[in-house]
């Protein structure tokens, strides 16, 4: 089922039935759906990959995506006491309104903050610890073209600028307009304590239009990028004080006819 | 080439899979001489570890000759004869530069999904990550037997009784005379602990721990915390060493609760062995885990642990930290690791190996693997 196809039924699928013994349903139809499919493909992810620590938590992602979308119950927009069943209706009527997503990952990497910050400036590096990055092109000294794979194989590619850059201290950039998922971010560097390196801390913020498609497709995208931007700044740190990232890709199993992750 | 695959809960397989190849640059490419069954292999072999998939291939203590180099290992060359440790570090993290090498920030530590997800060494040819950073090379004139346990076992028992501290006088308590409590055992000993208990129900194992000189206690037969009291003068032992981790046999209630718990997947460990540790240990001293837990474990008494300002002392084998300690003290004869071995057999009767060692059968203690 695509996201796009169920979006045709949001209505039937979306109204709470009084029946229904389940969870309370208060994720919206379309949104139930992309939560399945993007569960799914996440859980499909966890399963090829080797690393054990990640894969578990993209599976957790995953299943739990999965389970959102198949009973249409979210327990975080039940704490949040929101929910997208209604939302989806408001979006529809009052298009324009935003929504931000924004998060945050932190690690601390045993080099000093000129040499990380050096690295990550050098926008060409992105692909070897962004997963889903598949290059990155430098237009001038602040615009740059980059393009993406998502975890279900779709290209998405989006021009960006840095608006500000201190060296050695922070990275700040933002999407162009016409990106598909506008974005804002900023990656900060700062000393770690007792010369343990520096402190890297990188904060995004999705801040899509207010259709209900591209709300949900940053809201998605943002959920599952939490979890990827922390594995990214893991691959930056390997990167960095290993020389390289760790891998079990390409390794023997049986039967070999399965293709390794 | 050959190697022991997992393919279930009890199920391991004997299999044709493609040679590794380096895979990065500080890979190295290693034939295998030598290798062997370890305790922890038993958990993924009773399916505790739930990452594991079917087609693993297993095996973390092994040892043999470098084939081939990635680029930037500079130290090792084809022909070197190496034992590889368990655990797989990067060697320049914050964890690795404090010899906490199993703590490692930048490997999944592991092979075969111990923690990590590495292809192990249960095979003929085996890829090692970190090569520059591991690996130990051994000197001509020791014998493989005498050094593939350097890379599990024996540092494994020998950071278990280190981290108890041994103080003259002390008594030591160990639960579980497998492998790596029989390394804890004779240890303790050369830590000069003044007695050592060991407990364990198999016979050929309590035997082979009295050998070492310790007093043995059958749990199958007596009451352990009531007669470590008795044996003690009722201070209990000075410190408690848990060799035994989370698949502790036991029939008293609170070892068939476990059972029960595990069973209905509200717990995933059994603590038996670490709850009369913490019961029996006298205040003040130390409760040094070796044996792996997993996940949750009930029941535990904190209270007494608190109570009694007890030291608690876990985790993964720093394995690196120990090797060349320990290869002096095989090459000066202090230490003969070879009278674990009770079983021998080749490569290719790894799944009945298997079925042995996890029955200790025939006075199993410890197999090794000859590919
Ligand atoms: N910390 C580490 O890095 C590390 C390294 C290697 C092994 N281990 C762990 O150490 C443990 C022992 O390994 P091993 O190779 O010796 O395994 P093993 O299975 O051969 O030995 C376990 C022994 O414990 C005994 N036992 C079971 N229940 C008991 C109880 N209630 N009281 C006393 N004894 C009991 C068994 O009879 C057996 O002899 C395992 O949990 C293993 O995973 C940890
Ligand atoms: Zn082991
Ligand atoms: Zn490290």
């Amino acid at each position: 089922m695509t996201p796009i196809e169920d979006a045709s039924d949001a209505e039937d699928v979306g109204a709470g039935d009084a029946f229904h013994a389940g969870p309370e349903v208060n994720v919206g139809g379309f949104e139930r759906g992309a939560s399945l499919t993007v569960g799914m493909a996440l859980l499909a992810l966890a399963l090829s990959q080797r690393r054990a620590r990640g894969a578990f938590a993209l599976s957790l992602l995953g299943a739990y995506l999965s389970w959102r979308g198949a009973t249409g119950h979210c327990a975080l927009y039940e704490a949040l006491d929101t929910g997208s069943a209604e939302d989806e209706e408001e979006g529809r009527l009052a298009a324009g309104a935003h929504d931000d997503v924004s998060i945050e990952a932190a690690a601390t990497i045993a080099r000093p903050p000129e040499e990380v910050y050096g690295f990550f400036r050098r926008l060409e590096n992105a692909p070897r610890f962004m997963a889903f990055i598949e290059a990155v092109q430098v237009i001038d000294a602040t615009r740059s073209r980059w393009v993406a794979r998502t975890p279900t194989g779709q290209i998405l590619d989006w021009k960006a600028e840095i608006i500000e850059d201190r060296p050695g201290e922070l990275i700040a950039w933002r999407s162009d307009p016409g990106a598909l998922v506008h974005h804002a971010g900023a990656v900060r560097f700062r000393p770690a304590p007792g010369g343990r390196g520096t402190e890297v801390r990188l904060d995004v913020e999705y801040d899509p239009p207010g259709s209900a498609l591209g709300r949900t497709v940053a809201r998605l995208f943002g959920s599952a990028t939490e979890y990827r931007v922390e594995e990214d700044l893991r691959r930056l740190k390997q990167l960095l004080e290993a020389g390289e990232t760790a891998t079990t890709r390409g390794q023997p199993r049986c039967p070999a006819s399965v293709p390794p992750a | 080439m050959k190697a022991n695959c997992w393919f279930g809960k009890h199920d391991v397989r004997l299999c044709e899979v493609p040679e590794p190849q380096l895979l990065s640059p500080r890979d190295a490419i290693v034939r295998v001489t030598l290798t062997s069954i370890c305790g922890s292999d038993l958990h993924l072999y009773d399916g505790h570890v739930p990452s594991m998939q079917e087609g693993d291939v297993l095996g973390h203590e092994f040892m043999g000759e470098v084939v081939s180099v990635g680029s930037a290992v500079e130290n090792l060359r084809p022909g070197d004869r190496v034992v590889v440790p368990f655990a797989i570090s990067c060697g320049r993290c914050f964890y690795c530069r404090r010899e906490l090498w199993s703590l490692c920030d930048n490997s999944n530590p592991g092979y075969s999904h111990m923690l990590g997800g590495y292809a192990g060494g249960q095979a003929e040819m085996v890829r090692v990550p970190f090569a520059d950073a591991g690996p130990l090379k051994i000197p001509a004139g020791l014998r493989d037997e005498q050094v593939l346990f350097l890379s599990d076992v024996l540092p494994t028992g020998y950071m278990a009784a280190e981290n108890c501290q041994i103080q003259q006088g002390d008594v030591v308590a160990v639960w579980g005379c497998g492998p790596v409590g029989q390394f804890a055992i004779r240890s303790a000993r050369l830590l000069r602990a003044e007695r050592v208990i060991a407990i364990d129900r198999e016979p050929a194992r309590l035997s082979m721990a009295a050998a070492a000189g310790a007093d043995v206690i059958d749990f199958s037969a007596e009451h352990v915390t009531e007669r470590l009291t008795e044996m003690t003068g009722g201070r209990g032992p000075d410190a408690c060493i848990d060799c035994v981790g989370l698949e502790a046999y036991g029939r008293s209630p609170d070892a068939l609760y476990d059972r029960a718990r595990t069973t209905l997947m509200l717990a995933t460990d059994r603590p038996t062995a670490l709850r009369q540790a913490v019961k029996a240990c006298r205040k003040g001293g130390v409760v040094s885990i070796a044996g792996v837990y997993g996940g949750f474990v009930d029941k535990l008494p904190l209270g007494a642990a608190f109570a009694k300002g007890l030291t608690f002392k876990m985790g993964q084998t720093h394995v690196q930290r120990y090797l060349r300690p320990l290869l002096k003290r095989i090459e000066d004869g202090t230490i003969d690791p070879t009278f674990v071995i009770t079983h021998r057999v080749p490569l290719e009767f790894a799944p009945e190996a298997f079925d042995m060692f996890k029955h200790k059968r025939d006075g199993c203690v410890k197999i090794v693997l000859t590919p």
